[in-house]
């Protein structure tokens, strides 16, 4: 029982480790996804290196866009389970917010 | 919209028959900007009676979503239907309706298609203005405005008088800024400076737009940035009501001669503020779902200086 315990815990140290380390490292090219689910972007910052595909996907049961605050990209509204990508090619800090729901903004932080 | 519709008041056989239809609905009266709410039940017959046979009524329906099939009702043409029953049985004929936003969930011409044909079973004049949900199609609102904005102004507010009222439309759902809740913008504030320029205070106004015109919640959005720059202008004015929709339940709110309201949906509730995540369709249980749609009717009783304000729901469980 007691080892049973302990060899529970180890597990939960490695995959929390292993979890906490991801969203420090930029992530590479490959696709990331940001959420859009209860009215926010999850996560609402992320930083990626230049190259980037970013696919925002829709959860909601209302629409949502993925506007550019300074007209960078601009999405069509998405519905529930409807997603738009935009390769961030361009090292800099692009903020964005959904163009129904003014309140909802997020960042993608792009390094070289 | 000509003056000959307040000729359409309704007599003290439609009143009575009115006050039945209303069920246990509350009706608000605002006499001087206090508000006083009593069942109908408790109300006078005969006081209703006479206060109704100098004014008339006017709709209010607000975000059917059209096109609208989640779990918080998978057939929201269907409750629009139900709302238009209801209206077509109204024993005394509204002057008009006026449709406070988001006609449909996804700017889809077939959706506006459905919303006007089952709307027009009313066989009512109807005044609409623009949700969100109204302006997403690849034309930024083009297919809103091709229909419904053709004797608008810029991005389609207007005005018109009706039985000694004067009614305003507004926009505050189209170019968002980030950060922000809904917007009026400079060019339609001119625009209405410009259209109350020279009205008698005594004039009674109705103001209407999707999203309220006072914040009810930041953080959700519900709220107009610039609404209180409109509201200036309103103030000379003795009698201001404010119909707005967008959160899909009811809530009122007296400010000095301005009374807030927002209407019931046709197609899903939403959450009060603050008791869930985030806003949104809110599911409930089938038999609950007709009990927080529905319409609201407005009464406008001339000399008396008040106006009635009637919600109610698609059924009573």
């Amino acid at each position: 029982m007691l080892k049973l315990r302990t060899r529970r815990r180890a597990r939960a140290v490695f995959i929390a480790v292993t979890l906490a380390a991801v969203p420090a490292l930029p992530v590479r090219a490959a696709d990331t996804e940001v959420n859009i689910e209860n009215f926010t972007f999850a996560p609402k910052e992320l930083t990626v290196k230049a190259g980037t595909v970013i696919v925002f996907r829709n959860r909601d049961d209302i629409p949502h866009t993925v506007n550019g605050t300074n007209a960078e990209f601009h999405s069509k509204a998405l519905d529930t389970d409807e997603s738009f990508s935009f390769t961030f090619a361009n090292p800099g800090t692009y903020e964005y917010f959904c163009g129904l729901h003014p309140q909802m903004t997020g960042r993608v932080v792009v390094t070289p | 919209m000509s003056n000959d519709d307040s000729s359409k008041g309704i007599d003290r056989r439609g009143a009575l028959e009115c006050m039945i239809w209303a069920g246990t609905g509350v009706i608000w009266t605002l006499s001087g900007g206090v508000p006083k709410s009593s069942q109908l039940l408790g109300t006078s017959p005969a006081q209703a009676a006479g206060k109704a046979a100098t004014g008339f009524s006017f709709l209010q329906i607000s975000d059917s979503h059209v096109g609208f099939n989640k779990p918080a009702n998978p057939d929201a043409l269907g409750t629009l239907k139900e709302a238009i029953v209801k209206v077509s049985d109204l024993p005394a004929k509204p002057a008009f309706m006026i449709h406070t936003g988001d006609i449909t969930h996804l700017s889809k011409p077939g959706q506006f298609d459905d919303a006007e044909k089952v709307i027009g079973e009313s066989k009512l004049d109807v005044h609409y203005v623009p949700g969100e949900h109204d302006l997403i199609d690849e034309d930024n609102g083009k297919a809103y405005l091709d229909r419904f904005g053709k004797n608008a102004k810029g991005g389609g507010w207007y005005s018109f008088d009706a039985g000694g009222v004067h009614f305003i439309g507004l926009v505050n759902v189209a170019n968002l800024k980030a950060g922000g809740m809904g917007s009026l913008g400079d060019e339609q504030l001119a625009w209405l400076a410009d259209d109350l320029k020279g009205k008698p205070t005594s004039t009674p106004v109705v103001v209407f737009a999707h999203i309220p015109l006072w914040t009810i919640s930041a953080d959700w959005g519900w709220g107009t940035e610039d609404s209180a720059r409109a509201l200036t202008l309103l103030t000379r004015f003795g009698s201001v009501t404010v119909l707005n929709g967008h959160i899909h339940q009811l809530m009122q709110k007296v400010e000095g001669n301005v009374t807030f309201h927002t209407a019931r949906s046709t197609a899903f509730p939403q959450p009060a503020p603050g008791t869930a995540p985030a806003a949104g369709p809110m599911l409930v249980p089938a038999e609950k779902l007709r009990g927080l749609l529905g319409i609201t009717s407005v009464e406008v009783h001339h000399g008396k200086g008040a106006l009635a304000i009637t919600d109610t729901p698609l059924a009573t469980s």
